[in-house]
């Protein structure tokens, strides 16, 4: 499998902490790829890098090949990278179907269009609508975003992400504050993008992810201490010290 | 926001009554309603262009008067280049060449201080946008010959194309098909794709970005339109005045535009219009009342601005935004 994302020596540090040290990744085209590790180890802020949210010290990510280190948030979006956010990040004054339909229209050319209203244009509706129908939010399409509940929202950002088009998907702790009924959903729905979409999965509920993912990597002090199939991870002693420590 | 489909009515029916009430009272011979009225569609025509960047796309800009002042300056130097001689390429008393200058020294202005001014966020845009209003301001205190402080006389109106401006009637007409045409323009742009974009920016900047869309040029492109709208309804002021000086973009002047948009309701298509009636009408009762009135009803202005919130067209509606 060809490498879809490749991370080479990226460092970021805020202030005296190392937030990402010296971290070498590689995610292959389709794989579902974990990054586990325990709060504040780095994850959010290496996919913020991954982005463009933030910009790293050092190193350098290549996707599909180009080097896109330095290149705007805006332009990685176009070239095929989407992210959901840890802390849900939605227009919350615009209705659901007018979110899912903005990440629709971002990649169906540019927006300077000024004359058709938007809302008229079929196409971007109807996607929009499919979408939000895959995530099991249709009937919530025509709600104001803030009327919905923090499960759904969770929807959302999937929704959103997956709508974009983009074939790699960052994916914050989309379980992140879910019921266990609202979580068995949002794995099985992930289950059915196996394959379809590469995924780089951060995510703190070990079921899901040892389900979910096709390889691991642990993260801690923002060094990756191990990657691996689930099951390396599982038998991998020094993870077993820094991170699942229980046993 | 922008979930429920508004009735069209209130705005056509409101369009109407400030079309057809101040005719009304100029043929009863009562030409002061009709005066009034003029001033009133001028400012709601700004008023309007500023919704478009304050309502829509979140960015509170403090200096949409400086294009006020430079669209009436740009009916006044050519009339007085054309009366007192010098400056022969610009001297003019044609409308629609002054007209185009007004919107295209409007769009540079706009263009090169949207520019910046939108790298900041929050109250440093609103101080950047304020502080470049004022360098126009001290930019026509400081031009001696237009009169400096004291203003200018505007000698002639502009002269167009099958209209007569020095008819109030006609000027009038003129002002108010201006405004519905400006109400359009914005209306068709907030539901268009780049509107949506707009005012998915306004809610959440980040997830745009982080969708694909380059905010900032969005931004800009709203910030430039704004500004030659507003610099069209300068050279109507111009016309309407026959007088212009630098205190008419002064900041209190950029306030109250603000304030227009906001008690009339932001991000409305009739709000900005609904607030300049508000405020023409507060002006006079104010100034009726005492000569003391501006520090009232700067007050009264302040305390909209931070309290009102969906202006009266929420209110209207029973809601708060
Ligand atoms: N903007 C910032 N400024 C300063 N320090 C930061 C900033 N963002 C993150 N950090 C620090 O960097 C480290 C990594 O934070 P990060 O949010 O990436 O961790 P995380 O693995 O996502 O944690 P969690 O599991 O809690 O989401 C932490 O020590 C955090 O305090
Ligand atoms: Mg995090």
């Amino acid at each position: 499998m060809a490498a879809l994302l490749e991370i080479r020596n990226l460092r970021k540090s805020f202030g005296g902490v190392a937030a990402t040290d010296d971290v070498n990744l590689e995610v292959a085209m389709g794989e579902i790829h974990a990054i586990i590790g325990p709060n504040g180890a780095g994850k959010t802020t290496l996919i913020s890098q991954l982005s463009g949210g933030q910009k790293p010290d050092r190193g350098s990510i290549r996707f599909r090949g180009a080097n896109i280190t330095r290149r705007p948030a805006y332009t990685r979006a176009r070239l095929g990278i989407a992210r959901s956010f840890q802390i849900t990040s939605l227009v919350m004054d615009m209705s659901v179907l007018d979110n899912v339909a903005l990440a629709v229209q971002a990649s169906d050319g540019h927006s300077f269009r000024f004359l058709k209203p938007a809302r008229s244009i079929t196409h971007l509706r109807d996607a929009a609508r499919d979408m939000l129908l895959q995530v099991g939010l249709g009937d919530r399409a025509d709600q104001p975003t803030a009327a919905l509940s923090h499960g759904e929202h969770r929807l959302m950002e999937i929704a959103i992400a997956l709508a974009t088009g983009a074939e790699l998907l960052l994916l914050d702790e989309p379980m992140a504050g879910l019921g266990p009924e609202e979580s068995t959903q949002m794995v099985a729905f992930l289950k059915l993008l196996r394959g379809k979409k590469t995924i780089l999965l951060i995510e703190h509920d070990m079921d899901a992810v040892f389900a979910l993912a096709d390889r691991i990597s642990v993260l801690v002090y923002g060094k990756i201490i191990a990657t691996g199939t689930p099951d390396e991870i599982r038998g991998n002693v020094e993870v077993r010290h820094a991170y699942l420590g229980e046993e | 926001m922008s979930m429920t489909k508004r009735s069209i009515w209130p705005t056509l029916g409101f369009l109407l009554l400030l079309l057809v009430v101040p005719l009304g009272f100029y043929f009863y011979d009562n030409a002061f309603y009709l005066d009034l009225a003029t001033r009133l569609v001028i400012l709601g025509i700004a008023a309007t262009s500023l919704n478009l960047v304050l309502g829509y796309g979140g960015l509170i800009s403090f200096g949409h008067a400086a294009y006020i002042g430079i669209g009436a300056y740009a009916v006044g130097i050519p009339v007085y280049h054309e009366f007192y001689g010098g400056f022969d390429s610009i001297a003019s008393t044609n409308g629609l060449f002054q007209i185009a200058i007004a919107v295209g020294i409007a769009t540079l202005f706009a263009l090169i201080t949207g520019a910046i001014s939108l790298r900041t966020k929050g109250v440093y845009f609103i101080m950047i946008t304020m502080a470049f209003a004022q360098m126009a301001y001290y930019f026509f205190l400081s031009l001696d010959e237009y009169g400096g402080d004291d203003g200018l006389v505007i000698e002639v109106r502009s002269e167009m194309p099958f209209m007569d401006m020095d008819s109030p009637v006609q000027l009038f007409l003129l002002c108010w098909m201006s405004l519905v045409v400006a109400m359009l323009i914005v209306r068709t742009i907030v539901h268009s794709r780049f509107g949506m974009v707009l005012q998915g920016a306004k809610g959440n900047n980040e997830r745009m970005v982080t969708l694909g869309y380059n905010t900032y040029v969005y931004r800009l492109t709203a910030y430039v339109i704004s500004g030659a709208m507003c610099g069209y309804a300068g050279a109507l002021m111009g016309n309407f005045s026959s007088f212009i000086s630098p205190a008419m973009m002064e900041w209190g002047r950029s306030g109250e535009l603000m304030f227009m948009v906001i008690l009339g309701g932001a991000a409305t298509t009739l709000g900005p219009v609904l607030g300049s009636a508000a405020f023409i009408l507060l002006e006079e009762i104010f100034s009726s009342v005492t000569i003391y009135w501006h520090l009232p009803f700067g007050l009264l202005l302040i305390g909209v601005v931070l309290f009102a919130r969906g202006g009266l067209t929420g209110m209207f509606r029973g809601r708060g935004n």
